[in-house]
């Protein structure tokens, strides 16, 4: 039969050195590999962003298959926070404490106009971007975007996530990006 | 005054609360009648138990700012009687500094966070009303938003480039 | 106390000299389909008291609507009800055109009535699925919206847009629906009905469904009416009022439809009211495209509110002229207020608009359903348990969009 003939690829492998029962190769890339493929999303939905979502991990568009089967609604659990949806000046901190209890490593993606600066919402109560006051990995654009974009989104954000050097954490560029957002660098 | 109901509930209205009907008109088919401020809760409550009337049910409550009269801002009631299938709209107006009203929460309990959001809004106090607080605004906010004088944008941005938007 | 008497508040007779406890059903909370508040004072697992606070998601759309000119605010009016904003839309369109005085051709009036149909399905569809989905049955979910794409796509081929369509025009809509429009709502019209009655067979005979809803979260119809409740939760709780019947608009007196009533006004009544009113909308929109009038084209004839098309504004100075005015927005509004109201996906959506003759409105107000029968919610949940009250706001339907605005 011609499936056995075709290889496929659950995942890329990264590039090694392999033997007679082993395969050698940088630990940043297993990582990398490894972390890719298994983002646990914190879907933070605050409006219409978040029926494209709920749309977006149905079953025509499935964003389960990239590896974000489980929903995490607690932070201390989730890998990804995707803020979907106006973010009011009243919802703020809210935001921030839910940023701040994730653990590291944790990325941040911000879907829809509204998140990333505003959207048509130009108003007293309106915060203007969630990149005011937490730090922003990949945003989505649109209003809302489509469930073609915001999986274009989340796979960007296996990109960052699998090149990603395993000292980051711990670099003074990050402190620094930390600091200026006003968290208090971890150890 | 074309339609019959309209006719009949200012006659009603009339009959009892003749002074302190200030103006009656009809505006695209619905009555609107301009009330005195302080009789506003025993003419509501007219409305609702009088068997000939008989609004039971409040559809809307806001508020309304008008800087260039003297008495600048005002309260909208829309009322509606569920078995005549008849709407009615109130209006009350007032100054600034007079900005006390009765409040409706005893007769409709739907009023209690219509009234929250007035408050919150244009700075219109309810007497009476069980938890008048902000609503949809942050407790700690000092101006009454939407009050014409105050705009509509964040004032404390400083990134925006009037010029190109034609401000 | 079994099961079966979990409801019954008559037994649960908390005693004065007990702690209570206070829990925090924070903005952030899987259930709570929207971001509000409840601060919970709770007596072991009983409720005894609830606080609300809501507005973390105000965006001032009353204040923004001053600023911007009539056409501009139909994008606005999406984000209310945003899952069912073609309504939202047709209702601000329709307040508007009574305020001109502009008499819309009947044919328009068929058009916004299936477009109005189509979105109480999926406005509907999404409260059932998450009513399930509250009590653990995850497969309505997926199977429900499956049928939501469906609806999407028809959306999609008409303005391009899917969630926030930003639907029509002043007058009727932009362009004469395509082919492809009328042959996607056929397919939707003669494959829903089973997919709805999957879900149904899964759900609504089901036994742990129904011990998990009957007597969840019910209210009166005399408090129900006191705290202005409309549409659905009014319905479930026996009230037969609804808008499309009570004061018709858009032609809807010329369509057969009932209006399905409940009797206690508890979780499954609400549940039932809205799974029969989107049979309802399949017999309104299967009886619209039968009686569809052939010719009176897409749009009302008012110059001075709906652009004219581009061949004649190249053409033609008079169309210029007004294709000029309408776009910065000089057409003469005339003075006044109106009060308008349509049947949305949750009750009597309602626009208050008071027109100086400027550009812009001078107020607009939202009268928005959540908003007003949202208050009841501390009553209805005060006596049940955590998890009761979980499904009492979910089955209540309560749009953030719409709280707020």
């Amino acid at each position: 039969m011609e499936i056995t003939d075709k290889k496929i690829a659950l995942a890329k492998m990264p590039d090694g050195h392999e033997g007679a029962g082993f395969f050698a190769t940088k630990l940043d890339d297993a990582v990398g590999l490894a972390r890719k493929n298994s983002i646990w999303p914190l879907p933070f939905a605050t409006s219409c962003c978040g029926i494209e979502f709920m749309a977006t991990m149905g079953a025509h568009y499935d964003l389960a298959r990239y590896g974000s089967e489980r929903l995490s609604f607690s932070p201390r659990q989730a890998d990804l926070l995707m803020v979907m949806g106006t973010i009011a000046k009243k919802m703020a901190p809210i935001v921030r404490q839910v940023y701040e209890q994730m653990a590291e490593p944790k990325w941040v993606l911000s879907m829809g106009a509204c998140a990333s600066s505003g959207g048509i919402f130009d108003t007293y109560s309106v915060l203007q971007g969630i990149d005011r006051i937490i730090p922003v990995d990949v945003y989505v654009p649109g209003c809302p975007p489509r469930p073609e974009q915001v999986i274009d989104g989340v796979l960007k954000i296996q990109e960052l996530v699998q090149n990603e050097s395993s000292r980051r954490r711990y670099s003074d560029d990050y402190k620094s990006l930390m600091e200026s957002y006003g968290f208090e660098s971890g150890k | 005054m074309e339609n019959e109901l309209n006719k009949k509930v200012l006659e009603e209205l009339v009959k009892v609360f003749s002074d302190d009907i200030k103006n009656a008109e009809e505006s695209f088919g619905m009555l609107s009648v301009t009330v005195n401020k302080n009789k506003i809760f025993a003419i509501v409550k007219f409305l609702k138990e009088n068997s000939e009337t008989n609004f039971n049910f409040l559809t809307d409550l806001t508020g309304i700012h008008y800087p260039e009269n003297k008495e600048d801002l005002g309260v909208i009631y829309h009322l509606h009687n569920f078995f005549k299938n008849h709407r009615i709209r109130l209006k009350i107006f007032f100054t600034t500094q007079d900005s006390y009203v009765d409040s409706l929460v005893d007769l409709y309990s739907a009023a209690n966070w219509m009234e929250r959001e007035t408050f919150d809004f244009f700075g219109i106090h309810f007497k009476g009303h069980p938890n008048l607080t902000r609503i949809l605004n942050m407790e700690d906010m000092l101006i009454h938003p939407l009050r014409k004088e105050f705009p509509l944008e964040d004032q404390s941005r400083k990134d925006k480039n009037d010029a190109m938007f034609g401000r | 106390m079994s099961q079966l008497e979990k409801n019954n508040t008559d037994i649960i007779i908390p005693s004065q000299e007990k702690e209570y406890s206070i829990l925090n059903l924070g903005p952030t909370h899987p259930a709570t389909h929207g971001i509000f508040q409840n601060v919970l004072k709770m007596d072991g697992e009983i409720i005894i008291d609830a606080e609300p606070t809501i507005g973390y998601i105000h965006r001032a759309f009353e204040k923004l609507a001053e600023r911007r000119p009539y056409n501009q605010i139909t994008p606005i009016t999406d984000r209310l009800n945003y899952c069912s904003s073609p309504i939202n839309n047709i209702g601000w369109h329709l307040t508007v055109e009574k305020l001109i005085g502009a008499k819309i051709p009947k044919r328009v009036d068929y058009m916004r009535v299936i477009l109005m149909e189509l979105s109480r399905i999926a406005d509907h569809i999404v409260c059932n699925a998450v009513i399930g989905v509250d009590t653990g049955a995850l497969t309505g979910f997926v199977y429900l919206f499956q049928q939501r794409e469906h609806i999407y796509e028809v959306f999609e081929e008409m303005c391009g847009a899917r969630l926030t369509t930003n639907i029509g025009r002043i007058g009727g809509f932009e362009r004469e629906w395509s082919n492809k429009v009328w042959e996607k709502i056929e397919k939707f019209v003669n494959n829903f009905p089973s997919a709805l009655q999957e879900f149904e067979n899964l759900l609504a005979r089901n036994r742990i469904f129904m011990d998990r809803t009957i007597n969840c979260g019910p209210i009166s119809a005399e408090r129900a009416l006191n705290y202005g409740f409309t549409g659905p939760n009014l319905r479930a709780a026996g009230v037969d009022y609804d808008v499309r019947v009570m004061t018709p608009y858009s032609s809807y007196e010329d369509f057969e439809f009932t209006i399905p009533v409940g009797t206690q006004g508890d979780t499954y009544d609400r549940f039932m009211v809205r799974l029969e009113e989107m049979k309802q909308s399949i017999s309104i929109i299967k009886q619209a495209i039968q009686k569809m009038p052939v010719d009176g084209g897409f749009h009302a004839d008012i110059p001075d509110f709906y652009l004219p098309p581009k061949e004649d504004v190249y053409n033609n100075m008079e169309a210029l002229i007004y294709h000029f005015k309408i776009v910065m927005g000089e057409s003469t509004i005339p003075k006044g207020e109106v009060y308008f109201c349509v049947e949305g996906g949750n009750g009597e959506l309602g626009f208050y608009l008071v027109s100086d003759g400027g550009r812009t409105p001078y107020r607009l107000h939202f009268r928005r359903p959540c908003f007003i029968y949202y208050q009841a919610y501390p009553e209805m949940i005060k006596g049940s348990f955590l998890s009761d009250a979980i499904l009492t706001m979910s089955s209540m339907n309560v749009i953030a969009g719409e709280l707020d605005a």
